[in-house]
């Protein structure tokens, strides 16, 4: 259970700093917004995938 | 301003109410009834994630204890010692025993077993049932909205389809609809991860994909209660199909860059120590691409609708105006954020489709190493 908190916690830092990046290079760059967008969901989906990989493995 | 007052009012009356209910209920309700009220909800949602034999819309609970069920039956079809098809209502919601050409048959833990004529299901030390397990090519409550979902994409994009030869390349109805996310699909995930040359033949498969995988999401919050993209078997077929596709497509690129990535730029005897790393870590990925795909759509709709229905249990346990209508608004707005998902999630498998495409059909020089 507490393996399951840890996996967790960490999804939650990754997803939350490309998010973070993500509305940084926006603000930076608007153009960008679309390009920027499908990079940060294809990455976002890749942890979050890893996630819950380790969350099945440890439950 | 006079509204404004009677807003406050009338929020603080509620607040009241809420609490007045709150403090006369506590008093009424003892631990035992909630823990069972608990048990009761988890096995309800626990019941909902799975797939059923029979469509059951919802069950109304008497007084007196028995269960009435509200649905219709759906055809077994199990292939032992010749085919045994029967309909779903023999075994009375996995009540009793069904009886079918002189074999019987009990529903345990969501499987058919065969039985004797008592129905008695016989478990080893790790209660697992021992009884045979018949083949069982049931028409599910699952393979039922499958088939819905296909016909409903068949005449909506044949309707589509239609539209354009009779207005000029035009599209009328809901078509006008879906035209803009075909295009997107077209011109946003498969030309630039594809590439101009190879995408028209993969376009087919994704546009499949993502709207069968969005249809079944958005299935899955209506009240029929069906959770089909939730269940493993579907996410593996889906991603099998993907895995299929990459791996046949494969052009001579896709192949020298899984054995031999590095090419000409290094004599044999310099690369065979880095290959005995490398080239299993690139063969595991092959797999692990596709793996990753099915417990992704598996888990995040598993995940939603265990959420989902567990704020819309905390309704009935609270019991109260306030912690009720406080799970209820929880619960819209979780709903709301579950319509985004199924968006994003059939998104995102044709995106990581039609990545992994792109790396199979790409003929050019590699400029980057995975």
């Amino acid at each position: 259970m507490v393996g399951a908190g840890l996996v967790v916690i960490g999804v939650g830092i990754g997803i939350g700093r490309i998010g973070g990046s993500a509305m940084d290079a926006i603000a930076r760059q608007p153009e960008a917004y679309g390009k920027i967008q499908t990079a940060m969901l294809i990455a976002a989906a890749l942890i979050e995938g890893i996630g819950f990989a380790a969350l099945f493995a440890v439950s | 301003m006079q509204q404004r007052l009677l807003f406050k009012l009338l929020t603080s009356l509620l607040f009241l109410i809420a609490f007045q209910a709150n403090a006369q209920h506590e008093e009424k309700v003892e631990l035992s009834s909630v823990e069972a009220e608990k048990e009761e909800r988890k096995e309800y949602i626990q019941h909902h994630l799975l797939d059923s034999y029979d469509f059951n819309l919802f069950s109304i609970k008497k007084d007196d204890g028995t269960k009435s069920h509200i649905g219709f039956p759906l055809p077994i079809i199990l292939w032992d010692n010749g085919l045994q098809v029967f309909s779903s209502s023999k075994f009375n919601h996995g009540e009793s025993v069904a009886e079918n050409n002189g074999n019987y048959y009990k529903i345990d833990h969501n499987k058919i077993y065969k039985t004797k004529a008592d129905g008695e299901i016989i478990y080893d030390e790790e209660h697992h049932a021992t009884n045979t397990k018949p083949l069982d090519f049931s028409i599910t409550k699952s393979v039922v909205m499958i088939f819905l979902t296909g016909l409903l994409m068949f005449l909506l994009f044949a309707g589509l389809a239609k539209s354009y030869v009779k207005n000029g390349g035009i599209a009328s109805g809901v078509g006008r609809f879906f035209e803009p996310i075909v295009l997107y699909i077209r011109d946003d995930i498969a030309r630039p991860n594809i590439g101009e040359k190879h995408y028209k033949k993969y376009m087919g498969y994704l546009l499949t994909i993502f709207f069968f995988i969005w249809f079944l999401n958005m299935f899955g919050l209506t009240p029929f209660g069906v959770n089909v993209t939730g269940n493993i078997a579907v996410t593996f077929a889906m991603a099998l199909l993907t895995f299929l596709i990459t791996n046949f497509t494969g052009k001579k690129d896709y192949w020298k860059h899984l054995f031999d990535p590095l090419g000409d730029s290094m004599p044999w005897y310099g690369k065979l120590p880095i290959y005995i790393i490398l080239v299993p870590i690139e063969l595991l990925g092959v797999f692990i691409k596709p793996f990753s795909l099915l417990i992704r759509l598996y888990a995040n709709m598993q995940a939603g609708h265990i959420v989902l229905m567990s704020l819309i249990g905390l309704m009935f346990l609270f019991k109260s105006w306030f912690g009720s209508g406080m799970s209820f608004m929880l619960a819209f707005a979780i709903s709301l954020i579950e319509i985004l998902v199924a968006l994003l999630q059939a998104y995102i498998f044709t995106m990581l489709s039609a990545l992994y495409f792109g790396f199979a059909a790409e003929e050019h020089e590699h400029q980057e190493a995975h």
